[in-house]
C-alpha cells in the first residue's frame, strides 16, 4: 500500500519535472516539451490504474492552482482553454498505454514502445482533436491540421519512452511495476 | 513553489470556493449559448469588468495569464479572415478569452489551500472505493514535496554528465533520474511503514 501511494505520486511530480526541462526544439522549429513522455512512462512503468492514478493526481494539484503544466500553465483556466482534451485524455492514455503493457508478453522496450504510440499518441490525440473542435468550433479534420504538428515530437517521444521503460525492466525489474 | 493565487487581496477572495465554482461552471454552460458577436462582446465586457474590480495590477496579471492562448486566437483568426467569416471567428475567440479569463479568476482568487480542500471534499464519495481522503491528502502532499527533490536531483545528474561530456545529455538523463526517483520512493514508502503505514 504504501509502495503503491509513493509511486503513484512519484510519477505525478515525474510529470510536473518533465515539464519544467527546458523545451527541445526540432528542426522544423515545432516546440516540443517532455510532458506528455510522463504520461507515456505512468502507463508503461506504472501500468493500466496506478499509472491513471498519478496522472489524476497531477491534474488535481494543476486544476488545485500549482502551475505544473508545461510553460507554467496551470489552473482551472487550462481547463476552458483549446487544450482542455489533451488534459482530459491524458489519464486515458496513461490507463491504456499501462493496459497494453500489462496485457502483451513481448519484449518491455517492444511493447513499452506500441503502448506509448496507441495509448499517448492515438487515444491521446482522439481527445485532443475532439477538445480543439469542440472548444474552437472547428470539424475534426481542421482540427486534426492543428493537432499534426506535435506529431513528429511525440513519435520521438514514444520511442524514448520504449527506451527508458526497456533499461528500467533491465535495471530494476522490480520497478516495472506494469509487469510485476 | 509559486501558486497561481494572486498576492494583490480582492474582495473575490473573501468569497467561498465552493460558490465561486458553482458560479463558474454556470457562467461557462451560459456563454456557449451566445451566439452572436453582439451577445459574446456583452460577456465579455462583463467578465473584463468584473476582473478590473480587483484593480489595475490584477487585471494586468490576469490580461498576462492569457498569453499561452494567443496561437490559437492568430490560428482561428487568420482561418476566419480565410473563409470569410469574421463574425464567426470574433464569436470563438471572444468566448474562448471569457471562459479562460473567468476560471483564472477563480484560481487567481482562491487560495491553494482552499482549492485542495474542495478537490478533498468532491473525493469523499471515493472513500467506498477504497481512495480514503487521507490517502490523497498524503499523496498530494508528497506530490508537491517530490517535485522540487526530483528537479534537484535531474540538474545535479545533468551537471555531472556536462562535466563529463561536451554534448547536452537531453534524454539521456531520464533513465538516472528516473531510477533515483524509484529509489526515493521505495525509501519514503519504508519510511511511512516505520511511522504507522497509509490507511
Amino acid at each position: 500500500m504504501e509502495r503503491n501511494v509513493t509511486h503513484i505520486a512519484l510519477f505525478a511530480a515525474l510529470i510536473a519535472v518533465l515539464g519544467l526541462v527546458p523545451r527541445i526544439d526540432l528542426a522544423a522549429g515545432v516546440p516540443i516539451t517532455a510532458q506528455s513522455l510522463g504520461i507515456m512512462l505512468c502507463g508503461t512503468v506504472l501500468g493500466a490504474k496506478r499509472g491513471a492514478m498519478a496522472v489524476l493526481l497531477f491534474l488535481a494539484l494543476v486544476a488545485a492552482g500549482l502551475p505544473l503544466l508545461s510553460g507554467g500553465r496551470g489552473g482551472l483556466g487550462v481547463f476552458a482553454s483549446p487544450s482542455v482534451g489533451f488534459l482530459i485524455g491524458f489519464p486515458v492514455a496513461a490507463f491504456v498505454a499501462g493496459w497494453i503493457m500489462e496485457r502483451t508478453s513481448l519484449a518491455p522496450g517492444v511493447a513499452a514502445t506500441a503502448a506509448a504510440v496507441i495509448g499517448g499518441i492515438g487515444v491521446l490525440y482522439l481527445f485532443g482533436i475532439s477538445g480543439m473542435a469542440l472548444v474552437l468550433d472547428k470539424t475534426l479534420p481542421e482540427a486534426a491540421q492543428i493537432a499534426i504538428a506535435f506529431l513528429p515530437g511525440d513519435i520521438v517521444k514514444a520511442a524514448i519512452a520504449g527506451a527508458v521503460t526497456a533499461t528500467l525492466a533491465r535495471m530494476r525489474p522490480g520497478a516495472l511495476l506494469s509487469r510485476a | 513553489m509559486l501558486t497561481l493565487t494572486s498576492p494583490v487581496e480582492t474582495w473575490a477572495h473573501r468569497v467561498r470556493p465552493g460558490i465561486k465554482l458553482a458560479l463558474l461552471a454556470i457562467w461557462t454552460l451560459g456563454i456557449f449559448w451566445l451566439q452572436t458577436p453582439l451577445t459574446m462582446a456583452i460577456a465579455f465586457a462583463a467578465m473584463l469588468g468584473l476582473v478590473a474590480t480587483g484593480g489595475g495590477l490584477f487585471l494586468a496579471r490576469s490580461i498576462l495569464a492569457l498569453r499561452p492562448l494567443w496561437p490559437f486566437v492568430a490560428l482561428v483568426g487568420v482561418w476566419h479572415l480565410w473563409i470569410n467569416d469574421a463574425p464567426g471567428g470574433v464569436v470563438i475567440l471572444l468566448r474562448l478569452v471569457t471562459a479562460v479569463m473567468a476560471a483564472n479568476f477563480v484560481t487567481m482568487t482562491t487560495r491553494l489551500s482552499d482549492m485542495i480542500a474542495v478537490i478533498e471534499r468532491l473525493a469523499r464519495p471515493l472513500a467506498r472505493f477504497g481512495l480514503s481522503p487521507k490517502v490523497l491528502a498524503l499523496s498530494m502532499g508528497l506530490v508537491v514535496r517530490f517535485i522540487p527533490v526530483m528537479s534537484e536531483r535531474h540538474g545535479q545528474i545533468t551537471e555531472a554528465w556536462l562535466a563529463r561530456a561536451r554534448r547536452k545529455p537531453r534524454w539521456r538523463v531520464l533513465v538516472p533520474t528516473t531510477l533515483a526517483a524509484l529509489d526515493d520512493a521505495d525509501h519514503v514508502a519504508e519510511a511511512l511503514r516505520a511511522r504507522g503505514g497509509v490507511r
